[in-house]
């Protein structure tokens, strides 16, 4: 089964350097979010772009990652659609080696999206505050979380009868998760009610071990860095243990 | 000669659809067995729990002696399937989706190129294989899911309708990819809308309507039974229809027929009609602007059959026409 998946985990990031699309989502993309956010609102929010790109980098990085890993349910329902499923159904491999393949190839597109953005942001004057098996961690976080949100992509992709379905439920889900946190401004500057939503949101708290990690600073007053890292490892535990046996369920129903 | 594939009353439901009511089909080794059925008939989930892709309701099937669904891991060694379903990845390379499937089907790196180079060599395909499959042309496509289904040398092969929506040249190419097959050895279940398909290719064809198999027979065998070929005269100018149908008659096995109101229809014994008819033709100095023989269509197999066409058949029975097509799609 685990060959099975690296071949299949092959096909998806072959698939990557192959659409341009694609490829864009994990290379140009968050290259012209940095630009956009720094250059543009750099100066209007935190005075200078200097300041403003160490406080948005970590937050652009985790906007990134939210949207590629939901691309994941977009793909198995277009595999499914296509007939691609049925073809590897058809053959002597384990039933979940497509979906294991999935989500191999999509902590490659991670990584990559995760080194396009450090790189970038280090070219254009972010600091590195923090040792470098702090940015490691960071880059472990990060993806953690991301496989763990990619089984509420999975049963999305699994359920909803087009990809283009897939799509529309997917950006609701992410746009109040990743905007409604700080991932672009101090959450003290936002309205109570909004303070509130954005206290309890996984994401926020990703953000901010995100920020602790590379930067050393935390915004949410009142939580260390572990603290952080902790809320971040128990919404990874309640993604898992919710969506992981729904997806899979879904899945094995489906395929 | 041992059963290749052999199926004991399948019965398949899609909610309250009854997609499959009870199939019996035997196909020995190494013939090809032609499903013959308009859409929605139920070919094309008789072939998808045949290969292990649904599990039949009630009734069972084996192939190659292994159970279709207590030993589906084996089944899938020993198939390929091409069709409607079952395709290939647009975004990869024709070599790249090959060398995948040949992966996937435990050969190592190395042998996997080799199969695939080989095949897209014999499927005239060795100068796209670097080409993405979805700047491949109908034809190159279906050449492309069929050397796919071909990887594993599979002993047994399913084509779903390959060759729907291609022009005939291109439906030439895959008949005769077929006939390749068949010299090979392998046993093949092909479905097809098309009699003179399943009469061009199939050592035995099955007629399904309904979830049900309504007709078994040789290819010659249904064609005597469903009124065989049919001659078709349009004449040049509508006062020589009287004519050309007292000659008609002579030659005929039937009454002639008006399917349009300048064309006249005869079913015939054999091609030898045609010849007499040409002779007659130029003796009585008639002029006529076609002139062809030809195949029953679907829908004259089933009139044939059933003493009902389709068209009746849709008009009382809309709703679940509609709902067959869903469960098949």
């Amino acid at each position: 089964m685990i060959r099975d998946s690296l071949i299949l985990a092959k096909r998806s990031i072959t698939k990557m350097f192959r659409n341009p699309e694609q490829f864009i989502d994990v290379t140009v993309q968050p290259i012209i979010m940095t630009v956009l956010f720094v250059f543009i609102f750099g100066g209007a929010i935190a005075g200078s772009t200097g300041k403003y790109v160490e406080f948005a980098l970590p937050g652009i990085i985790v906007q990134t990652i939210m949207f590629t890993s939901l691309t994941i349910g977009v793909n198995l329902n277009t595999d499914i659609e296509k007939g691609i499923f049925d073809r590897f159904r058809s053959l002597p491999i384990a039933r979940s080696a497509p979906l294991f393949g999935a989500v191999l190839g999509d902590i490659v597109r991670h990584s990559i999206a995760i080194t396009v953005t450090l790189v970038f942001g280090a070219i254009i004057g972010f600091e590195f505050q923090t040792p470098w098996w702090h940015v490691a961690i960071a880059i472990i976080v990060i993806i953690a979380f991301a496989v763990s949100l990619c089984w509420v992509s999975v049963l999305i992709g699994m359920l909803a009868r087009s990809s283009g379905a897939v799509q529309g439920i997917s950006f609701l889900i992410v746009f109040p998760l990743t905007f409604g946190s700080s991932t672009f401004v101090p959450a003290s500057t936002l309205p109570t009610w909004l303070q509130g939503w954005v206290a309890i949101n996984p994401v926020t708290h990703v953000i901010e071990s995100m920020r602790g990690l590379l930067t050393g600073s935390t915004d949410v007053a009142g939580d260390t860095l572990t603290g952080q890292i902790l809320w971040v490892i128990v919404s990874c535990i309640v993604l898992v243990a919710i969506f992981f046996p729904l997806a899979t369920w879904a899945y094995r129903r489906k395929i | 000669m041992t059963a290749a594939i052999e199926a004991h009353g399948l019965v398949k439901h899609f909610g309250k659809t009854k997609a499959l009511d009870g199939i019996d089909l035997t196909v020995e080794e190494g013939r090809v067995l032609g499903v013959l059925g308009p859409n929605g008939a139920g070919k094309t989930t008789a072939v998808r729990i045949l290969a292990t892709l649904l599990r039949p309701d009630a009734g069972t099937a084996t192939v190659a002696g292994l159970d279709v669904v207590h030993q589906a891991k084996a089944v899938r060694r020993t198939i390929g399937l091409t069709g409607q379903f079952a395709s290939v990845d647009e975004d990869l390379t024709g070599m790249q989706n090959l060398v995948m499937i040949g992966q996937l089907l435990d050969l190592s790196t190395a042998q996997a190129k080799a199969r695939a180079s080989e095949l897209l060599a014999e499927f005239d395909l060795t100068e796209a294989a670097g080409r993405l499959a979805k700047t491949y042309s109908g034809g190159m496509r279906r050449r492309l899911d069929l050397s796919a289904s071909l990887i594993g040398r599979p002993a047994v092969v399913y084509l779903d309708e390959p060759t729907t929506g291609l022009d005939p040249a291109k439906r030439d190419d895959v008949w005769e990819m077929i006939r390749v097959l068949v010299r090979q050895g392998t046993t093949i279940l092909l479905t097809t809308q098309y009699l003179e398909e399943a009469d061009a290719l199939a050592n035995e064809i099955t007629v399904i309507d309904h979830g049900r198999i309504i007709a078994h027979d040789t290819p010659q065998g249904l064609k005597r039974q469903v009124g065989g070929q049919t001659l078709e005269v349009r004449p040049n100018s509508l006062s020589d229809l009287p004519r050309i149908r007292e000659l008609l008659v002579r030659y005929g096995t039937r009454e002639p027929e008006l399917p349009a109101p300048d064309l006249l229809a005869v079913p015939v014994a054999d091609e030898t009609a045609l010849t007499h008819v040409v002779a007659a033709l130029a003796a009585e100095k008639i002029v006529v602007s076609e002139l062809s023989l030809r195949l029953p269509s679907l829908d004259e197999v089933f009139y044939s059959l059933t003493g009902t066409t389709k068209r009746e058949e849709a008009r009382d029975d809309e709703s679940t026409a509609k709902t067959r097509k869903g469960a098949a799609a």
